[in-house]
């Protein structure tokens, strides 16, 4: 199989050979133009839904934060009835990203070069020296055209969805309804964490991982690496081949969950010999750390790790949770941004252990922070390698299905089926 | 501004010599990575937390590391030298002044401003935190432990990972 390259076609962008997903060529996580594509296929089009923020964090009318819909910024902002707007931050008269502070309270926004001011729906309220300045004669000097339409000229507007606290946002005003983008397979396992209940948020991590976007969408649809790259999960039977587990995705195969079920952990022949990340005699000075009692929710699983294609994570491992946000930045750096939360009914135990159990997650996470490392790498190696390299993603076979257990790339392959579709590459 | 006329009293200079002092050797033992060192810097029953400033100023608790007793402080350190898969990098710590907020003459509490250079094999030094240290310190006997560090950093963007502590 040759990966190179040279098949250019018209559109100047390289061309996967042969069929299926099971060898992703290093030019798609590498090329500048391919990346474009992406953004204006994955990010900003075809009926994507991007993740913007959760509801929680904005509880009061004229609340707002900055957020993004990949490289755009967008403002996330609570109407006065309630709803929640998202615009972009960009003054439609001169292109200003005109809001700088990354929350905030506001009854309009208001661009500080020309004064240009916006409604939080986005419509333009009104702009100095529309109608020109008159002077003492009686002239009037400047002044917009006649035919200066305000209405046309607002903040560009996204299509909005909050769903259970959730709020995702798409520059596609001809996207499905969220549900349906999400689609009857992994919805269910939203709701189980989603169900309508209100949030608390605790806060926010950031990172920036010098790798390729998608890298960490596979991160999280590859179960084969948790219980060898991570110590903790391997150990302490939080995440490894031995568990009931099973791995389900939508249709298309862009969204996915893998869930699965605690186990003792210890030593068992088959997951644990000859890795070298399980430590038989490990155990936690402060067992605080790892303190974990059973949801009334989590009805069997113990950990349900979902990708909404393209942009968040959603993490319930234990008593953890979070969403973490992908921000991609070129082709080769994202940012993630982590918020964890927990629910209103949480009692002040609960809390604190969400908290403690934070210590596993985030940039400096004892399972986590190896993520954005091994990331790191594989963006190093692609570069070094060049165009003419592939990764292998053929644990459990080369075809896409839902899999009762966690052998199996499956979930990866079934990412880049889809993707190989809406590239048209 | 007026200069103060009268020396201080001894008190108030021998706290900030130590706190000084104190802080040096931390910074010091972490550059080295004698993370044994490290925890034996702090009080049984210590906070340590790296926190970014912006769930600080918000009143929101989550941190990025959180360790609440010098068992969880082995427990990162067993972590740094046995389970996370890292690249290795160099830390040097540049501790400013401190600051002594309250000396109650058993407890001093202070603050002071850090920065955290990173040099990663083969590669260029970066700026990778800056914050300031938010301290309760223990006299405790000749010397001083550390009853709680909070280390609340500026930088919005954590450099890939943080795996060594503050």
């Amino acid at each position: 199989m040759n990966f190179a390259p040279q098949a250019l076609s018209t559109d100047g962008l390289p061309r996967w050979d042969g069929e299926g997903s099971s060898r992703i060529p290093f030019w798609a996580y590498t090329d500048p133009a391919v990346y474009r594509r992406e953004l204006e296929r994955m990010f900003y089009g075809n009926g994507h839904w991007c993740y913007v923020a959760l509801e929680a964090e904005l509880p009061k009318f004229g609340d707002y934060k900055i957020s993004y819909v990949g490289e755009r910024q967008v403002i996330v902002v609570r109407e006065r009835d309630g709803s929640l707007n998202v615009v972009e931050n960009r003054c439609a008269h001169r292109g200003v990203r005109f809001c700088q502070k990354p929350r905030g309270n506001a009854r309009s926004f208001v661009c500080p070069y020309h004064q240009w001011t916006y409604k939080l729906n986005g419509d333009l309220a009104g702009l100095p020296f529309r109608q020109g300045v008159k002077k003492d004669d009686g002239e009037i000097q400047g002044g917009m055209p006649p035919d200066f339409d305000l209405k046309q000229h607002g903040l560009t507007k996204l299509k909005v969805a909050v769903y259970n606290g959730l709020v995702f946002a798409t520059f596609d005003h001809d996207a499905p309804s969220f549900e349906d983008y999400i689609g009857p397979d992994v919805l269910p396992w939203l709701n189980r964490i989603f169900d309508g209940r209100k949030l608390t948020i605790l806060g926010t991590n950031r990172q920036r991982i010098p790798g390729n976007w998608k890298l960490m969408m596979e991160n999280i649809k590859d179960p084969y690496h948790p219980g060898l790259l991570h110590t903790w999960f391997v150990t302490f039977g939080l995440w490894r081949a031995d568990q009931q587990s099973r791995m389900v995705m939508d249709e298309h195969g862009r969204h996915a969950v893998m869930i699965s079920q605690r186990n003792a952990g210890g030593e068992a022949k088959a997951v644990t010999e000859g890795v070298t990340s399980f430590k038989k005699d490990m155990a936690l000075n402060d067992a605080r750390l790892l303190d974990v009692v059973p949801e009334y929710w989590w009805k069997g699983p113990t950990v349900t790790m979902i990708t909404l294609f393209p942009s968040v994570i959603i993490q319930q491992q234990v008593n953890s949770l979070s969403t973490r946000h992908i921000v991609p930045s070129g082709p080769d750096s994202f940012d993630f941004v982590w918020t964890h939360f927990g629910f209103e009914e949480d009692d002040e135990a609960m809390t604190r252990r969400r908290l403690r159990q934070a210590n596993l997650f985030g940039p400096a996470g004892f399972v986590s922070a190896d993520d954005g490392e091994v990331i790191e790498f594989s963006q190093d190696g692609f570069r070094q390698k060049g165009a003419d390299g592939a990764t292998i993603c053929e644990l459990d076979g080369r075809g896409v299905a839902p899999t009762p257990h966690m052998v199996t790339e499956t979930l990866i392959r079934g990412m880049y089926g889809y993707w190989r579709k809406v590239m048209e590459l | 501004m007026q200069m103060r006329p009268q020396a201080l009293p001894l008190s108030v200079l021998e706290a900030q010599y130590y706190v000084d002092q104190f802080n040096a050797r931390y910074g010091d033992i972490l550059d080295r990575g004698d993370y044994a060192a490290w925890i034996e810097l702090f009080t049984e029953d210590c906070l340590y937390k790296v926190i970014p400033r912006e769930n600080h100023d918000a009143g929101l608790p989550l941190a990025t590391m959180a360790l609440e007793s010098q068992g969880m402080l082995k427990d990162r350190a067993y972590g740094i030298v046995n389970t996370l898969f890292h690249a290795p990098y160099y830390q040097r710590h540049v501790i400013g002044v401190a600051q002594i907020l309250n000396d109650n003459g058993s407890e001093i509490r202070a603050t002071a401003n850090y920065s955290v250079f990173r040099t990663k094999p083969g590669s260029v030094s970066e700026i990778y935190n800056v914050g300031r240290y938010l301290d309760v310190f223990l006299r405790e006997g000749a010397g001083l432990k550390l009853k709680e560090r909070v280390c609340v950093f500026d930088s919005e963007m954590i450099l890939n990972s943080m795996i060594y502590p503050i």
